[in-house]
């Protein structure tokens, strides 16, 4: 199993550095940094703006391979070069990172967490009230675009605020700015920013979850060994927790790396709507600023979530399927 | 379920009127359960009305496609303007007819293409293993890294005046992977069965075996996933749209009109709900055909909604 997981890791390894590079090549290519300076006045002359884009290695009068080795080896270094502005993106990774892994974390663990109790229950209460109300329900979020569902909320929390004429939900940025009201007070206020972009990740996740597993929960309902479970004197809780549930997440689990793609780019949507500073509303950012170095950055930290979330799917699998812990 | 019970009660039968009975086809099967199921059929028949909508709302609306009324502008829903008129006097319900027409036809095209390129890589890598399978998983796997999103946000723009087809083709090339795996697991199985390795030892080329044997073999996966991908299409070209990155600049697609609306969704509410409530249903009618279509081509699926 070690060992599996060893060889996992190293495929992925290369994964990410054979995406990342790509999105360089493709961003070094297609955008273009110079066009930042056409609007500037006065007018830098060419050779001013040719000088300052070869300080930031982002002049597309150099070769793409040469300009493409510098970031490279600087990226080989841990450095990811320097935006069209000049300031490192090293320090703004940094800042942005810890935002949107709160985000996709919260909302992942809690949508995915959700939707699998959910779905086995109603699967568990097929044709029942609580299956019906909770398929509806998935149908209706699964039909929702994550743009769509990020306005409504908006929306919807606009008019509950006027109906109550208090700010109860508070959906613009990651905190209240110049706020002063001691550690809890801050907390506090942190929360209530993030309930409604939480709510908008975590909602599809649930859907696709409660979707998903509820068919493969009725799946296993009618197998032979949960019959076996129940007819050797296994409580019905326990023959549904520890038999029927623990094999229909199986799946469940290698679905969940697919959709975590989806995620990623749902949580570029939510942060530009809500105003967060994260890595998804970098990339929207970043390609409207011809930033080539941000836009390769944001791409290795996507590629890099997305192979965890492989990993991770991989370990949960081991551990859910006594067959494969051989590799 | 009931259908095979049938299925097998009609062989079990002996053939006396052999030759006469018909015994229904694969397809005629396939097309009665698909019938059968509420789901479909309800998907189905709201997906052509809102196609009948789209295709001939603007013609009965006395309105043309980007013509302007006179101010005051933003005027709410009348006999006049049946959806009212946006910030610059157009008509919403044609600009919406418009846009959706647009989602339909970019949905539909996107999901065949990326089932095709699924088929084809899925049908290829789990027929032959070994080297072709490793590099073609390889390519799948690296697709699946990438940012979907970015690349097409970054490639789109400098693709906008090749047309809306190239932007058809870059979606697809980001939506078959998932299918792939799936076509591949499916096709080592179907490889050992019997008329495979009969078509294989007769000397049928391995690309023939393919389209003719495999292929066909899993219709049913691919026509459902199909359908999936229609609705994830539609999807992404809202988001895409939404930020201004669709392939088609000054084209109105449903994306735009809510991009449009939904910075005055609170003040102006029809330039926002017309729009999102026809995406919404047009996804959820998809789902409903992809779903319902799942569990009528399934035999072992039970009756699941």
């Amino acid at each position: 199993m070690g060992r599996f997981l060893a060889r996992r890791m190293v495929s992925y390894a290369v994964l990410v550095v054979l995406a990342t590079t790509f999105a360089y090549l493709l961003a070094a290519s297609t955008l273009s940094p110079r066009v930042n300076y056409e609007e500037h006045s006065p007018q830098p002359t060419e050779e001013q703006v040719d000088r300052r884009l070869d300080e930031l290695n982002l002049n597309d009068k150099t070769p793409l391979a040469e300009r493409w080795f510098e970031w490279a080896t600087g990226v080989a270094r841990g450095d990811f070069g320097a935006t069209v502005t000049g300031t490192s993106v090293n320090e703004e990774l940094e800042r942005r990172v810890w935002v949107s892994l709160r985000l996709v974390t919260v909302g992942t663990v809690l949508g995915s967490a959700i939707g699998v109790g959910v779905g086995a229950y109603a699967a568990v209460r097929q044709y029942r009230a609580f299956d019906r109300v909770s398929t509806v329900a998935a149908f209706l979020l699964l039909a929702t675009p994550p743009v769509v569902l990020a306005i409504s909320l908006q929306v919807l929390a606009t008019t509950f605020n006027d109906a109550v004429g208090a700010r109860v939900f508070v959906f613009n940025g990651e905190s209240t700015l110049g706020l002063d009201a001691g550690f809890w007070g801050t907390l506090w206020d942190r929360v209530a920013h993030m309930i409604l972009p939480t709510l908008a990740l975590a909602l599809p996740q649930f859907a696709a979850f409660s979707r998903y597993q509820r068919n493969m929960m009725l799946d296993v309902l009618g197998s032979d060994f949960v019959r076996t479970a129940r007819a050797k004197g296994l409580s019905r809780r326990d023959a549904l927790l520890k038999h029927a549930l623990r094999t229909a997440m199986i799946p469940t689990v290698t679905y969940f790396t697919f959709t975590f793609g989806v995620m990623m780019a749902a949580t570029t949507f939510t942060e530009k709507i809500y105003n967060w500073n994260g890595m998804g509303s970098w990339v929207v950012d970043s390609i409207d600023n011809q930033d080539v170095h941000a836009v390769a950055a944001v791409s290795c930290f996507m590629a890099v979530c997305f192979v965890v979330a492989s990993f991770l799917s991989d370990v949960l699998y081991a551990w859910l399927d006594p067959r494969i812990r051989v590799g | 379920m009931n259908m095979s019970v049938e299925h097998g009660a009609r062989e079990a039968r002996p053939s006396r009127e052999a030759g006469e009975a018909r015994v229904p086809g694969r397809w005629t099967n396939v097309l009665r359960r698909t019938l059968a199921t509420r789901r479909v059929v309800i998907g189905l028949c709201g997906i052509a009305l809102l196609a009948t909508m789209a295709w001939l709302g603007p013609l009965l609306s006395p309105w043309e496609l980007g013509e302007r009324d006179t101010p005051p502008f933003l005027r709410p829903p009348s006999p006049e303007h049946w959806w009212g008129t946006d910030a610059i006097g157009r008509d919403v319900f044609v600009d919406t007819m418009v846009g959706l027409r647009k989602s339909i036809v970019i949905g539909l095209l996107v999901a065949v293409l990326s089932t095709c390129i699924a088929a084809v890589v899925g049908g290829f890598a789990g027929y032959f293993l070994g080297a072709t399978d490793r590099v073609l998983m390889w390519i799948t796997d690296l697709a699946l890294v990438l940012p979907s999103f970015l690349i097409l946000a970054i490639v789109s723009p400098a693709l906008r005046d090749r047309g809306w087809l190239v932007f058809v083709i870059l979606l697809a090339a980001f939506m078959w992977m998932v299918t792939a795996k799936m076509v591949r697991g499916m096709t080592m199985a179907l490889k050992e069965r019997e008329y495979v390795l009969a078509a294989h030892y007769m000397g049928v080329p391995a690309w023939r075996i393919i389209f003719g044997h495999i292929i066909p073999n899993m219709s049913s996966l691919l026509v459902v996933d199909a359908t999936i991908n229609v609705s994830a299409a539609i999807i992404t070209e809202t988001s895409l749209s939404y930020f201004g990155f669709g392939a088609r600049g000054s084209d109105v697609s449903l994306g735009s009109l809510i991009a449009e609306g939904a910075r005055s969704a609170t003040t102006h509410p029809w330039l926002f709900v017309f729009c999102t409530g026809l995406l919404v249903v047009l996804v959820l009618a998809v789902n409903l055909v992809g779903d319902g279509l799942r569990d009528a081509l399934d035999p072992q699926s039970n009756h699941r909604y």
